[in-house]
């Protein structure tokens, strides 16, 4: 339990803090301009340096987890996405991963019945997995025109995809609230599967909290308290434009929907949520399956203390010559 | 110690997956049960190798024996793997703990032990990571997971990650390819710096180092082995072989596990290589040296493993031969696959293998220069080379285990039913989400198939066998092939406990059953020197 309230605590301290921040201390500047700029350079300062420590340190072997057919004989049919051995193939696979989280798709649920170990498919996770992400990204992408001048035609197509389905102003976004939906799920696999909640730590209550408060804000702002989006938006094109501003008459909710947000952006780096950036670099799928094919160095070999055959034939010279097994030295 | 009696109905009946222990994993301390652990080290195995701290040590008791600043020496080593290795490093960071992992550990599906769910595992030294190596662990402490490095947590990581082997099913099923044998290797590397390794691995270690394999045998010793399979092989075909030991000139070298020239069913197979070779007239020696395929050394230490992989070319060199060919193993061919190049080579003194018989260059095996025998026999018998009569082994109902490490560190799929589909008439799969790419392990692997841990062994090899009881009630199956010598031992107790009836061979023991030789007498028995199917009455 503790292991949930404390994440939900601090997501409602944060809250507190930004509402009373601007309401009561009339802190705008510091919600507003100050905090985001940090959010923004300590994200892309802390991407980077992730990065580079995980680049720092070599792939000393060549460790693809194959699975599927190896590239043997001519006449047996790799599995050229499952068990890549070139280049192309392994960038494809990463594709797979990456886009559409072909490893998560395998997923399996073991069950004991009647003294019977039985394996059903689940694909749950990955529906949810997949939903949740690809609304982050959408989300993500149609924040873009706050922060452009001219807001290109892309963000005007994905928008009106977005809200395809209806009619009626404001249009509802679909991923906005496939995003919530995503959430809510991860969160009540996470409390309602006994496994999962027993790995679970606070850290992985945080960010789902936190994402979830990022929507409802969000979701407020938009069709309910109808923030004054050109107040807004000359608020982030000021910040872009390094030539800050506050603008009069934006609600106290967007502040903490910004507050929250960067929140995120601070976090993101220093948390599991770096498996975004890990992905890529993961040695198990990002390798091709030729180290029969071509020599893999490893930078770090070094000499070791080996038993050469010189030692061993001059320790069992006499036994080798008895049984007939030919020596060097005779 | 009392003996292992529990009825496989009995260890079934303990597991449940829907519970979990009362308090929190990191308040759960570990408790050494029972025929779950190993026997620890003798002192003169690791003196023999130079490994530290050496003395004789029992996990059973309070004492470990440890140096007196053992934490410092964990702490130097953790700092050292990450720098040297990125999976470890990046297995640490990006875990997003969503359980995807969790049911798929045979371990786990064998004991429900929350601690055996890959994720945990890793998490149990993920714990000392954050406090030690990240910020956020520095400071929070326990909110961020992280906990500090005492003696419980070493006996913890020493109890699990001796139940880890190293199957890499985990992996397969992790969205960022997470590979907790990745985790599992440097946890052991790290026990092992504190001289806490098992006596089932650092015995055949030191053998190896000194004798050339994990058994111990001498020159004269394994030459009379194989002398002992040519005389029944003489019995059975009226052929006499006459084999070469460490022949300069030979064309091919032939390294395979030491376990096949020891025990039952294992030696069956390893007639089999004897008389397929002499069938095609290969022109190949074994070598006392280097006679052994497979390589204990990888379940202590990179080091250690690489210092015995070594033999291997240097006997090749030795000999002058052109390449290689290697045995049914499964870790022996994970590291022959991933490493040995790396290690020890380049392998330049060598040729790319080319098939004396038909021809074929095998590029998949270019810069290594080994080749897996079920690679050379599968290419035969696409050629036409083989005079085979699968009659023989209609008595045999046959489904096949897929290795772990010939799986998932290699795709050796496809190679091993080519073969069995040819020369046996009657083959089956195990269900789908068992085999292949998902096939469960032997549960005995990574050095753990002593006789103390025969619980923990039998609850690792629960879903394999109970995959193989599937097919059994479905199709009859009486035989489970696979191309590992440590399967064809430790899969034999596993049916004999939870399937009684059902044998285990090695493929090309199958082979050898079929293959019509030049010049053999009307065939009688089958290797095992059982009647043919149809001579029973002779
Ligand atoms: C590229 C491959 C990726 C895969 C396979 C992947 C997979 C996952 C999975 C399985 C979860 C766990 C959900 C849970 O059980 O709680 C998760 C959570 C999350 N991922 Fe990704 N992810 C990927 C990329 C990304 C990217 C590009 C982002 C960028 C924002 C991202 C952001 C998040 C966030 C914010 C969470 C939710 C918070 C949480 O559960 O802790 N992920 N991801
Ligand atoms: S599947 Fe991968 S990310 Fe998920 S809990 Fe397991 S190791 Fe962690
Ligand atoms: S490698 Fe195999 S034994 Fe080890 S944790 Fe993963 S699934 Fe379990």
């Amino acid at each position: 339990m503790m292991k949930m309230l404390v994440p939900l605590a601090a997501v409602i301290v944060l809250i507190i803090v930004s509402l009373a921040g601007v309401e009561a201390a009339g802190l705008e500047a510091v919600f507003g301009i100050v905090i985001p700029y940090l959010a923004f350079i300590i994200f892309v300062a802390g991407m980077i340096w992730r990065v580079i420590d995980w680049g720092k340190s070599p792939v000393p072997f060549r460790i693809p987890t194959t699975c599927g057919q190896q590239q043997s004989l001519p006449w047996i049919k790799q599995d050229k996405l499952e068990n890549p051995s070139t280049c192309t193939q392994t960038f494809a696979r990463m594709i797979l991963e990456v886009f559409f989280f072909r490893s998560l798709f395998r997923n399996l649920k073991t069950e004991l019945h009647d003294g019977k170990v039985v394996y059903g498919s689940d694909k749950w996770l990955w529906l949810f997995a997949i939903v949740f992400h690809y609304s982050f990204l959408v989300v993500f992408i149609r924040h873009i025109r706050f922060f452009v001048g001219d807001v290109p035609d892309v963000i005007h197509i994905l928008e009106a995809l977005d809200s395809f389905f209806q009619v009626g102003v404001p249009l509802v976004y679909i991923t906005g609230l496939t995003l919530t939906a995503g959430v809510l799920f991860l969160f009540l696999r996470r409390i309602v599967i006994p496994q999962v909640r027993y790995i679970s730590l606070p850290a992985d209550y945080f960010p789902l909290f936190l994402i979830f408060a990022i929507a409802i804000t969000g979701i407020l702002m938009r069709y309910f308290t109808k923030v004054d989006v050109v107040a807004v938006k000359n608020l982030t094109m000021g910040l872009v434009t390094l030539n800050p501003q506050i603008p009069q008459g934006i609600g106290s909710i967007f502040y903490v929907h910004l507050f929250l947000v960067c929140t995120l952006f601070i976090y993101f780096p220093f948390s599991k949520l770096v498996h975004m950036g890990g992905v890529f670099l993961s040695p198990t799928r990002n390798l091709a399956n030729n180290s029969r094919m071509e020599r893999h160095v490893n930078p770090w070999n070094y000499p070791v203390k080996v038993h050469s055959y010189e030692e061993y034939e001059h320790e069992f010279k006499d036994k080798m010559k008895k049984a007939g097994i030919p020596v060097e030295k005779e | 110690m009392a003996k292992f009696t529990k009825k496989p109905k009995d260890l079934i009946a303990d597991i449940d997956y829907s519970k979990t222990p009362s308090t929190d994993w990191m308040d759960t301390p570990v408790e050494f049960k029972e025929h779950t652990f190993c026997w620890g080290a003798k002192g003169k195995n690791l003196e023999i190798v130079g490994f530290p701290n050496a003395r004789d040590w029992s996990p059973a008791e309070e004492d470990w024996k440890l140096p007196h600043d053992w934490e410092n020496t964990v702490m130097d080593a953790i700092k050292d793997r990450l720098s040297k290795y990125r999976s470890f490093k990046l297995f640490m960071d990006i875990c997003v703990r969503c359980g995807a992992c969790a049911d798929k550990c045979h371990f786990y599906i064998g004991s429900g032990d929350p601690k055996n769910m890959p994720v945990l595992r890793a998490e149990l030294f993920r714990s000392i990571y954050r406090r030690y190596f990240t910020a956020p662990g520095r400071i929070f402490g326990r909110l961020a997971g992280a906990r500090e490095l005492t003696l419980q947590v070493l006996k913890e990581w020493w109890y699990y990650f001796y139940q880890c082997t190293e199957c890499r099913r985990c992996s397969v099923f992790c969205p960022y390819g997470i590979d907790t044998a990745e985790i599992t290797m440097m946890v052991r590397e790290f026990t092992n710096l504190l001289g806490l390794n098992t006596d089932w691995i650092s015995g055949p270690v030191a053998n190896c180092y000194i004798k050339g394999n994990h058994l111990g045998l001498e020159p004269h010793t394994i030459k009379s082995s194989i002398e002992f399979f040519l005389d029944d092989i003489e019995t059975i075909t009226g052929i006499r072989i006459e084999p070469s030991f460490n022949r300069k000139g030979a064309e091919i070298l032939f390294v395979t596990p030491s376990g096949d020239l020891f025990a039952d069913p294992g030696t069956y197979t390893c007639m089999g290589y004897l008389m397929l070779f002499h069938e095609l007239g290969l022109d190949y020696t074994w070598s006392t040296y280097a006679s052994e395929g497979g390589n204990f050394g990888f379940f202590t230490s990179n080091e250690m493993a690489k210092r015995l992989n070594y033999k291997i070319y240097a006997e090749a060199k030795r000999l002058g031969v052109k390449f290689i060919i290697g045995g049914e193993c499964g870790h022996m061919w994970r590291v022959i696959h991933q490493y040995m190049d790396t290690w020890n080579g380049p392998a330049d003194f060598l040729e790319v293998p080319k098939s004396p018989i038909t021809g074929t260059v095998f590029e998949n095996a270019k810069t290594t220069k080994m080749i897996h025998i079920t690679e050379f026999t599968a290419d035969l018998i696409r050629n036409n080379k083989l005079k085979l009569d699968p009659s023989r082994n209609d008595n045999l109902i046959v489904t096949y285990h897929d290795s772990c490490n010939t799986s998932r560190g290699m795709g050796l799929l496809e190679e091993p039913r080519y073969i069995i589909k040819n020369v046996c008439n009657h083959f089956y799969e195990m269900p789908e989400d068992t085999i292949r790419e998902k096939t469960f392990c032997c549960g005995s692997g990574t050095g753990l198939n002593a006789g103390e841990n025969m619980e923990l062994r039998m609850r690792g090899g629960l879903p394999r066998a109970m995959a193989v009881k599937y097919v059994k009630e479905k199709y009859g199956v009486n035989m489970l092939a696979n191309v590992c010598a440590i399967d064809r031992a430790t899969l034999s107790t596993l049916m004999d406990y939870y399937n009684p009836g059902v044998r285990v061979t090695g493929v090309h023991e199958l082979v050898a059953n079929a293959l019509v030789m030049k010049g053999e007498k009307p065939r009688e028995t089958n290797l095992r020197q059982e009647p043919l199917p149809g001579k029973e009455g002779a």
